[in-house]
């Protein structure tokens, strides 16, 4: 394939978006050839560490099919789908890349005309982004955040929020679940950030200006970090502590 | 994994299909040159019997373990070659499908190179996911050859006879002390005005009389475990704890009509129900208090009053009985205030034309304007706002009816937890799909039937008996279950019994459960239908979805531009 040509990944579910495709083939639709298919039983299988490990891995573009609202194979998958996405292309946009490039469309098994059409306009949209740029700290840092418990249980219980609120009885609104969520999106990506950091030891200054944070901030985070045992205090250099992380937590 | 990896791949030419477009034998080589590839040949068409023949005899020849066919789409073609790979002796799970003909052929036949390149890296793909296949088995499970049906009114009562009638042993829950629901307290039923009670009575004396009904009146569900073909119901009858064990279930619990307490100055004796009118009418008290004029008010408390939806029934009952009222005694007037009139059908409008001749009056307002109730002097005035007078018409009332509608029974929200079956908007059971299930829930082997699932009226709640009872009778008349594969298992080293995927699954078929080591996600194997959703949302990726596990799509997606070598290091 010649260099200028997009790379895009798809992950399509098998009832009703790969039926699709299979229909755009039956009836001869022609399509852009960028696109490599992945089947999975249904859009909610699409786990957004695997999203941001696919763009990781050199992918300029992501395309998730799913069925739509309430023709689910499965009931609700595609509703789960839809929030995990919302999550991913808020990593995304951390590791400063344009959440553009992660694309989720409803086609039903009966939409081959309209498959081909979304392959297209995708195809498009990403030639326009050009070949993805990112820098791989980041981009880590965003997938495993996206592993975090914190950013998944936000991302399945987003409706119960909106709908019947926490425990505390506290309905959330729109405005307000788009908060919480940049929010816990801000402080998982930045705690995995320093986190990846700490492969060699370092001080708060230090990763403070490296990383561009406010070393409050990184003190903070260190702290939660010490608490759940992800890194550990090295040594004292020049009267300042220094951290290592303790695990190598990295992407499988 | 110990065993050395042979991969077999077979690619198609399907005639001109694929072969016209994509340069087959490149492809070929190609595979041959990938990691783990042991052999690859191509086919004219793979489907073909000869096609299948050269994929038994390179298993055996070549040794292979895992096998890759590159051809048109697993959504026809993976059923025949899993079951040629599983006549060669190998697990039909260790087979991957390519598509490259209905995804690539075909929808690039104008850029053959591109096509050639794509077909490439989806066979790479593939390959990377064979590497990472494990062998899965079908498992199968016998039935109980009995149900138990929940609530003894007419939709479960036709339920039950049916399956008895079908051979098999039914077990009727009924908390009442007697059958027959609302039916109970009906005077006569549109639009064949026969008597309720004689109506009933035949119908009673039937489900008695059959020989494989076993009736539990006074009885309530204390719990329900286990699934399709071995269900375990406990039963408090009249203070007896029971235990029946069945395949499968079906709700017929039906549903009550709503107390339309503070509305309409609602006091039970003037201002009443259709309900409580037809038991007036049943003990024909009517005449007998002099009443003259008799007012119906429609959509009291339903279409967004207290609930939302259209009850559907209300507008035939309130038809039935003001015909009746007027056929019994033309002296007194009879009002319907309406919106819309829900007559549907060519019998209803009839019927609906035949209480207009009887003397009925229908007296239209907007829903924003709803009619008022009030007194003056003692005397009941209803105001209904008229549409075209802009004002409001008051009618005087000795009786005022409210069409109320129907609303689920308060219990009906233990009962969908304990069979972990859902409710919908409405809080009416919730069906599987509107269309294509109407009387399954989600959840194999429970199903169900009658009002419990909306409103709807006698000729409706019996059709559905009848469908849930058919239903319910295929897996007790085939005797076993077979349930997927293709299912989601838990680590329960990692897991932290959070529940999150028991919240996700829509089937009821992951559920945390105490174990030794503290609380834990356990799956049901017939349960599962294998989305995966669990998977992906289970918050310490504890959950591995088989044959779509992490490590498979992660390989797939990884090796969509790259290979498996640059991968692996
Ligand atoms: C005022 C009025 C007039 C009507 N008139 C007509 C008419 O003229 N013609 C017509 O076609 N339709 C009419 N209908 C509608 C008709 O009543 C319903 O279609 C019918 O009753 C539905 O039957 P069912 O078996 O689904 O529910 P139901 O009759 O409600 O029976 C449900 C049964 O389940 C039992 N039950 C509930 N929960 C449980 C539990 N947890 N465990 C065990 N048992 C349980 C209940 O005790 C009850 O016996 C009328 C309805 C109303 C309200
Ligand atoms: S979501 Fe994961 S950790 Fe939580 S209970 Fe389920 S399997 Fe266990
Ligand atoms: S894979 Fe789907 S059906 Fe199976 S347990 Fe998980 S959520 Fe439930």
């Amino acid at each position: 394939m010649k260099e200028e040509e997009v790379k895009i990944v798809g992950f399509l579910c098998n009832w009703c978006c790969y039926a699709g495709a299979d229909l755009a083939g039956v009836s001869r639709f022609q399509y852009p050839p960028n696109m490599r298919i992945i089947r999975v039983m249904c859009s909610g299988r699409v786990d957004p560490v695997i999203i941001l490990d696919t763009f990781l891995w050199g992918a300029d573009g992501v395309f998730i099919g799913g069925c739509h609202p309430g023709d689910c194979h499965y009931l609700q998958g595609n509703y789960y789908a839809e929030k995990k996405i919302d999550m991913a292309k808020r990593l995304l946009k951390k590791a400063g890349v344009e959440p553009g490039r992660l694309r989720l469309e409803w086609v039903s098994a009966s939409e081959g005309e309209r498959f081909a059409g979304v392959m297209k306009e995708f195809t498009e949209e990403i030639k326009e982004l050009g070949p993805i740029k990112f820098e791989k700290d980041e981009m880590e840092a965003a997938c495993i955040a996206a592993a975090d418990y914190s950013l998944r249980i936000l991302a399945t219980k987003e409706k119960e929020l909106l709908e019947e609120g926490n425990k505390y009885g506290e309905v959330f609104t729109r405005h307000e679940m788009d908060r919480l969520l940049d929010d816990m999106v801000r402080e998982e990506y930045e705690a995995k950030r320093i986190l990846l950091k700490l492969k060699r030891p370092m001080s708060v200054k230090e990763i403070a200006s490296e990383l561009n944070l406010k070393p409050n901030v990184v003190f903070r985070h260190i702290l939660d970090l010490k608490r759940y045992e992800l890194i550990e205090a090295h040594e004292i250099r020049d009267n300042t502590p220094t951290y290592i992380a303790k695990v190598e937590e990295g992407v499988e | 994994m110990t065993e050395e990896l042979r991969i077999g791949v077979f690619i198609c030419h399907c005639g001109i299909n694929i072969g016209g477009v994509v340069d087959v034998p490149a492809v070929v080589e190609y595979a041959s040159t990938l990691e783990n590839v042991v052999y690859a040949e191509r086919n004219l068409y793979t489907c073909s019997s000869e096609g299948l023949e050269a994929i038994k005899s390179a298993i055996h020849e070549h040794e292979l373990n895992r096998v890759v066919v590159a051809s048109c789409t697993p959504r026809t073609h993976e059923p025949l070659f899993r079951a040629t790979c599983k006549e060669a002796g190998l697990n039909p799970y260790l087979f991957e499908f390519v598509n490259i003909r209905d995804q690539c052929s075909w929808v690039h036949m104008h850029e053959p190179e591109f096509a050639t390149e794509k077909a490439k890296d989806l066979v790479r793909m593939g390959v990377a996911k064979a590497a990472r296949l494990e062998p899965l088995e079908e498992l199968t499970s016998d039935v109980i050859p009995s149900a138990v049906v929940i609530g003894a009114g007419i939709s479960g009562m036709t339920a039950a006879l049916s399956i008895a009638k079908n051979g098999f042993y039914v077990h009727l829950i009924e908390k009442g002390s007697e059958m027959g629901g609302l039916l109970r307290r009906l005077y006569k039923l549109y639009p064949t005005e026969e008597l309720a009670k004689e109506f009933l009575e035949q119908r009673i004396k039937a489900v008695e009389e059959h020989e494989r009904v076993e009736l539990h009146l006074s009885s309530s569900i204390k719990d329900v475990e286990g699934y399709v073909g071995k269900f375990k119901v406990i039963l408090d009858e009249n203070g007896v704890e029971k235990s029946i064990d069945v395949g499968d279930i079906i709700v017929a619990t039906g549903a009550k009509e709503l107390e339309p307490e503070g509305l309409y100055e609602y006091d039970g004796e003037k201002v009443i129900t259709q309900l409580q009118l037809e038991e007036k009418l049943r003990r024909e008290d009517l005449n007998r208090n002099g009443i003259e004029n008799v007012v119906m008010i429609q959509c009291a408390g339903a279409r967004g009053e207290v609930v939302k939806y259209c009850s559907k029934i209300c507008c035939m009952n309130a038809i039935k009985n003001a015909k009746l009222i007027k056929e019994a005694n033309p002296d007194i007037n009879v009002f319907i205030a309406h919106n819309e009139l829900q007559a549907y059908g060519e019998e209803y409008e009839l019927y609906y034309r035949d209480a207009k001749k009887a003397g009925v009056r229908f007296l239209r307002f907007p829903l924003e304007k709803r009619p008022k109730v009030r007194k003056s002097d003692g005397k009941l005035v209803v105001d209904v706002f008229h549409e075209r007078l802009l004002m409001d018409i008051p009618l005087e009332a000795d009786l005022v009816v409210l069409s109320t509608p129907l609303v689920q029974n308060p219990d009906a929200e233990k009962l969908s937890k304990m069979l972990k079956v859902p409710l919908g908007q409405d809080r009416f059971f919730f069906e599987a799909h509107v269309k294509l299930r109407p009387v399954d829930f989600a959840t194999d082997g429970i199903f169900l039937c009658g009002t419990a699932q909306g409103p709807k009226d006698i000729e409706e709640s019996i059709s559905q008996g009848y469908a849930a009872a058919s239903r319910a009778t295929i897996p007790l008349a085939k005797g076993y279950v077979s349930s997927e594969a293709i299912i989601s298992s838990v680590d329960e080293a990692i897991c932290v019994g959070c529940g999150i995927c028991e919240s996700v699954c829509p089937y009821g078929a992951v559920e945390v459960v105490e174990t030794e080591e503290g609380r834990r996600a356990k799956v049901t194997g017939v349960k599962c239908k294998g989305c995966g959703t669990c998977g992906s949302s289970c918050i310490k990726r504890a959950i591995k979805m088989q044959h779509y596990t992490d490590d498979q799509l992660i390989a797939q997606e990884r090796t969509a531009f790259v290979t498996e070598r640059e991968v692996v290091s």
